[in-house]
């Protein structure tokens, strides 16, 4: 097993690389935000609507659950367009990753919600808030705090999937990683240096989420720190 | 040449849905395996063993599936071992597969009461015995419900291998695509039959979590 590495061939394709990790990002964020709101409002919509409203989500939950991402990308860029639907490929996997992580954040956002016990939605009652207060601050806020670890390792997952929409020739990095590899053909180099950018992209985010959430949920007099100290003190404990 | 969307058009599809089965059961041999090694390392008290599993349960977990897929695919290509796409592709997702599972497993094991430790420590059990007899039967309780919730990802990735051609579920339905032209009908059926397979594994793991939390308060 004689590994040869030349990194060099890929060295000319750096602008192609930059250019492919900025749409990564572009495609992630976006889907990130559009992806979260849906879920928001479809978990909001569970509790809130009619009976009725409550199997159409679990409908549209379950079914993008246990459904690859990919056939659901499918779905969208070729099979959209025999009813009148065309999109273009970044806007297909755009449109494909929403809907994916919109299912995963409904349920993560239902989780939370359903954790707030009865009691404290009655104290906000009896405290003469509106529906639209308790909803926000005694329902969403600590909803969202308690389930902030488990929606940041979903959205680092979409990030991730992003790689997928290179099955549709979207030229994101894994996409431009295969045009390289086709023009260099020093494939495994080029995996080698798209998989670092992944694993920097992956670790940047859960950073700044995390830091993120320390600062959105962490009351100002207990936040001593920038950086969560439950991390650093569970990893020495233990 | 089109042709239209028939029975011998679903069979194939049925068929291969056999491979995606066949795939993901590899993957979870093997990368349960390497997992049960991960999740011992990462809780071990060797400092080495522990930060090497760290690394690369956070490295594989860093990085999509698709280039764990292509690094073994063009990596075991060019340590010159010229080997079908099936070997690549279950290789990639035993990879895949070990380090979620090891994630889960560490967790189900720590979990496990310290003192439950110390009481097999107290009766003269060696490590290899805590293990076997007190640690590892109360960590799989645990460890049910998320593994099997896994097991249905991984299901659902073993679609990126259609990639390397190897013909499961995905690379079925593109291929009946192309010679039927009837994408909508298609790749709904493709959707349908993931379902039916991934579906009745989501209804069993929640209901192992339901009781497993009825257990635990019990």
């Amino acid at each position: 097993m004689a590994f040869d590495l030349q990194f060099a061939p890929i060295l000319a394709h750096t602008p192609a690389l930059l250019d492919a990790f900025w749409l990564t990002l572009k495609l992630s964020f976006g889907a990130v935000f559009l992806g979260c709101a849906l879920g928001l409002l479809a978990s909001t919509a569970r509790i809130m609507l009619p009976r009725y409203s409550r199997w159409l989500v679990d409908l549209y939950v379950e079914t993008i659950r246990n459904t690859p991402l990919l056939v659901q990308l499918y779905i969208i860029f070729f099979a959209l367009p025999v009813v009148g639907i065309r999109l273009s490929a970044v806007y297909a996997g755009l449109l494909a990753l929403t809907i994916n992580l919109g299912a995963y954040s409904t349920e993560i956002f239902r989780a939370g919600i359903e954790s707030i016990h009865r009691s404290q939605i009655e104290a906000g009652m009896s405290l003469s808030l509106t529906r639209w207060q308790v909803f926000m601050h005694i329902m969403l806020k600590p909803a969202v705090a308690r389930i902030w670890p488990s929606l940041v390792s979903q959205i680092i997952l979409t990030m991730l999937g992003s790689s997928i929409c290179s099955f549709i020739s979207v030229q994101e990095i894994s996409g431009e990683a295969y045009t390289i590899q086709s023009l260099t053909y020093r494939s495994f180099e080029i995996y080698i240096v798209a998989s670092l950018m992944y694993l920097a992209l992956s670790l940047l985010l859960k950073g700044m989420l995390t830091v993120l959430g320390h600062y959105l949920f962490t009351p100002r007099r207990q936040r001593r720190t920038w950086w969560p100290a439950g991390t650093a003190q569970k990893r020495i404990s233990s | 040449m089109i042709r239209p969307f028939g029975m011998q058009e679903f069979l194939f599809l049925i068929e291969s849905a056999g491979w995606t089965l066949l795939l993901t059961l590899i993957a979870s041999i093997l990368g349960g395996v390497l997992a049960l090694g991960l999740a011992i390392a990462r809780v071990s008290v060797h400092i080495v063993l522990k930060e090497v599993a760290r690394l690369y349960i956070s490295v594989i977990q860093g990085i999509p599936v698709l280039m764990v897929l292509f690094l073994s695919y063009y990596g075991l290509a060019q340590a010159g071992l010229d080997l079908p796409p099936v070997i690549a592709a279950s290789v990639a997702l035993s990879i895949y597969a070990s380090a979620y599972l090891g994630d889960i497993w560490r967790g189900a094991i720590q979990s496990v009461h310290r003192q439950q430790w110390e009481a097999s420590a107290s009766l003269a059990l060696t490590r290899m015995q805590q293990y076997r007899y007190v640690i590892l039967p109360q960590s799989v309780k645990i460890a049910l419900p998320p593994t099997v919730g896994f097991l249905v990802q991984l299901v659902k990735n073993t679609s990126i291998v259609s990639i390397v051609s190897v013909i499961e579920l995905t690379r079925a339905g593109q291929l009946v695509n192309n010679v039927t032209f009837e994408p909508f009908k298609v790749f709904i059926i493709v959707a349908l039959i993931y379902l039916a397979i991934c579906y009745p594994m989501s209804r069993a793991s929640r209901y192992l979590e339901g009781k497993s939390r009825v257990y635990r308060n019990g």
